[in-house]
């Protein structure tokens, strides 16, 4: 019970620095939208030949996923912010639990990056994005979405916590960002080279935008349904585990003085 | 609660990648009581407030607070111990309410707003109260970092240097609110680099220098160990300074520092006199003389023995 409202109480704190910096979160939904204006109408009549549905359609999902690449390096900066300035020691020092401390910041990531995936999908809409009508298939679309969001905060705030400098912070989302890339998010795997291919197709976030995708367009869960929950789930332990490892080691900001 | 210790440490012992900082550190401190580690930069002061306060673990030795091993129960020591480390802990982007509301949540107080007000209030923010701290100054975060401390109210109660960095008006509230705080009866365990400063607050006083507890007691028994005045004296030359060291030498503590004579005495004005008197009567004239209370590093060199020199290169 004390857990949850203390998670609570630092959600509440870390809600209140996302709304404070909402130019930080403008630039990044910004971001991810102007890449699906320039895929759909710069490379769009090019690569949308080689897709068996809209391109728009076809996009979409990664675009969302990308959303949430870019999102979640905020939950890292702030944590490895808090780590600078102390505020973190403080709180080592007094009854709340780690857990709690870390949630709390991964709850607000969670609806903060929930809503920016909202905002690029009501964008998607008015260019011509249309998905199935299923509510089903929907909702089991967003949740996987919300689990991903999860997952992936819980790793980025991971990150967060071995920074050694704020700057350093956000730089594992490149490594997501070329990930995002290397996968049938923007161009089918079929026309990369062959190599590449099988990397593409086993990657993470491959499983878990062709599901999306095929949810939202075909109004089923695909066969790669359960591999795309196993890996979301895995990020998930792993990275909350690694987290709160990383939190209770720790070192105090000039620990030697 | 253990009855006659709020702190205990026992031959506490703590490297940085090979680099000993703390040696053999033991002392206790009873309940209700102020109580200073004394030291300068680098003696291991915060690595002890660190592991005093479960932030780091140490490598050898054991400590407790409030009865509580640090090392093997640290949720129960987080239960009782309030911290102001050096650097001003607070949250940037909250406002100054906010802050305080923060911490009241954290500790589960029964009324944090009434409780953030009302500190707010004491620490002469109020109106700040509802500015973000990216726009105070940094004597305003360390008023509030400190207030933040106080928040619940915890029996023990950790200062890290609390008043280095502070203008002279900040130094005195900052001794008014610890002084409150003990009459209040709370553990207080501060640290300082300033003899005066402990001298002033504390009821027992440990000085740290190269990892170990050099020295323990009350200000009392500390400030007996060194002369509780020095003057220094000028002569306009060599031959002037060596007759008058003859003239003294039977009565009084000398030692030379460069082209100046450094006389130790009681700092009693019978005491100052007899100096002059015998200068006079030898028939030497100083070209100059100043008075000098002790610091820090004349209970260091005092303590630390013959070797002036060394001691002064490894204070710094």
């Amino acid at each position: 019970m004390r857990a949850l409202t203390d998670t609570w109480t630092m959600a509440k704190r870390s809600l209140r620095h996302t709304t404070r910096s909402m130019d930080t979160i403008i630039t990044v939904v910004l971001m991810p939208i102007a890449l699906m204006l320039l895929f759909v109408y710069v490379f769009g009549g090019a690569l949308g030949a080689q897709t068996s549905v809209d391109y728009i359609d076809f996009l979409t999902p990664g675009v969302v996923i990308m959303t949430v690449i870019s999102g979640i390096a905020y939950a890292a900066f702030r944590l490895a912010m808090d780590m600078q300035k102390g505020i973190i020691s403080r709180f080592r020092t007094m009854p709340v639990r780690p857990s709690s401390v870390l949630s709390g910041q991964a709850l607000s990531s969670t609806v903060s990056n929930a809503l920016s995936c909202a905002l690029v999908v009501v964008v998607a809409f008015l260019i011509g994005f249309r998905p199935v009508p299923d509510a089903g298939a929907w909702v089991l679309a967003a949740g996987l979405v919300l689990l991903f969001i999860l997952a992936t905060t819980w790793l980025a705030m991971f990150f967060g916590l071995l920074a050694r400098t704020v700057e350093g912070a956000g730089a594992f989302s490149y490594i997501l960002f070329l990930l995002i890339f290397i996968s049938p998010s923007f161009v089918p795997t079929d026309s990369m080279a062959p190599w590449l291919q099988s990397f593409a197709e086993n990657q993470p976030l491959t499983p878990i935008v062709d599901t999306i995708r095929s949810l939202l367009t075909d109004g089923t869960p695909g066969p790669r349904f359960w591999v795309a929950l196993a890996w979301a789930i895995g990020i998930l332990v792993v990275s909350y585990a690694l987290a709160l490892v990383a939190y209770r080691r720790s070192d105090p900001p000039q620990a030697v003085a | 609660m253990d009855e006659n210790h709020a702190i205990e440490v026992k031959r506490l012992a703590k490297g940085y990648k090979e680099v000993p900082v703390l040696h053999d550190v033991s002392f206790s401190v009873r309940p209700g009581t102020v109580f200073a580690l004394l030291g300068a930069n680098g003696s291991g002061k915060t690595t002890t407030i660190n592991i005093l306060t479960t932030l780091i673990k140490a490598d050898g030795g054991s400590a407790t607070v409030a009865g509580f091993d640090v090392a093997a129960e640290p949720a129960r020591v987080r239960e009782v111990i309030s911290v102001t480390g050096q650097s001003a802990a607070v949250d940037y982007i909250l406002t100054a309410r906010e802050n305080l509301v923060l911490m009241g949540e954290l500790r589960h107080i029964a009324d944090p707003q009434q409780t953030a007000s009302s500190l707010l209030d004491k620490f002469d923010l109020d109106e700040a109260a509802d500015r973000r701290l990216l726009t105070f100054s940094g004597g305003m975060r360390r008023r509030l970092d400190i207030a933040m401390s106080l928040v619940g109210e915890a029996p023990i109660i950790f200062f890290d240097e609390p008043t280095t960095g502070l203008d002279p008006q900040g130094r005195n509230d900052m001794w008014q609110t610890i002084r409150e705080l003990a009459g209040k009866g709370t553990t207080i365990f501060l640290t300082t680099q300033y003899l005066e400063e402990a001298d002033r607050l504390a009821d027992e006083i440990a000085i740290l220098h190269g990892g170990r507890v050099v020295a323990n007691g009350t200000p009392e028994q500390l400030k007996a160990m060194v002369p509780a005045g020095l003057v220094e004296l000028d002569f306009i030359d060599e031959r002037e300074l060596v007759a008058a060291q003859t003239a003294l030498s039977a009565g009084h503590e000398l030692s030379r520092v460069d082209s100046k004579l450094v006389v130790a005495g009681n700092g009693s004005v019978s005491d100052t006199a007899d100096m002059f008197i015998r200068l006079n009567k030898a028939g030497v004239e100083p070209t100059g003389f100043t008075t000098k209370a002790p610091t820090l590093d004349d209970v260091f060199f005092k303590i630390l023995g013959e070797d002036k020199e060394e001691a002064h290169a490894s204070s710094h």
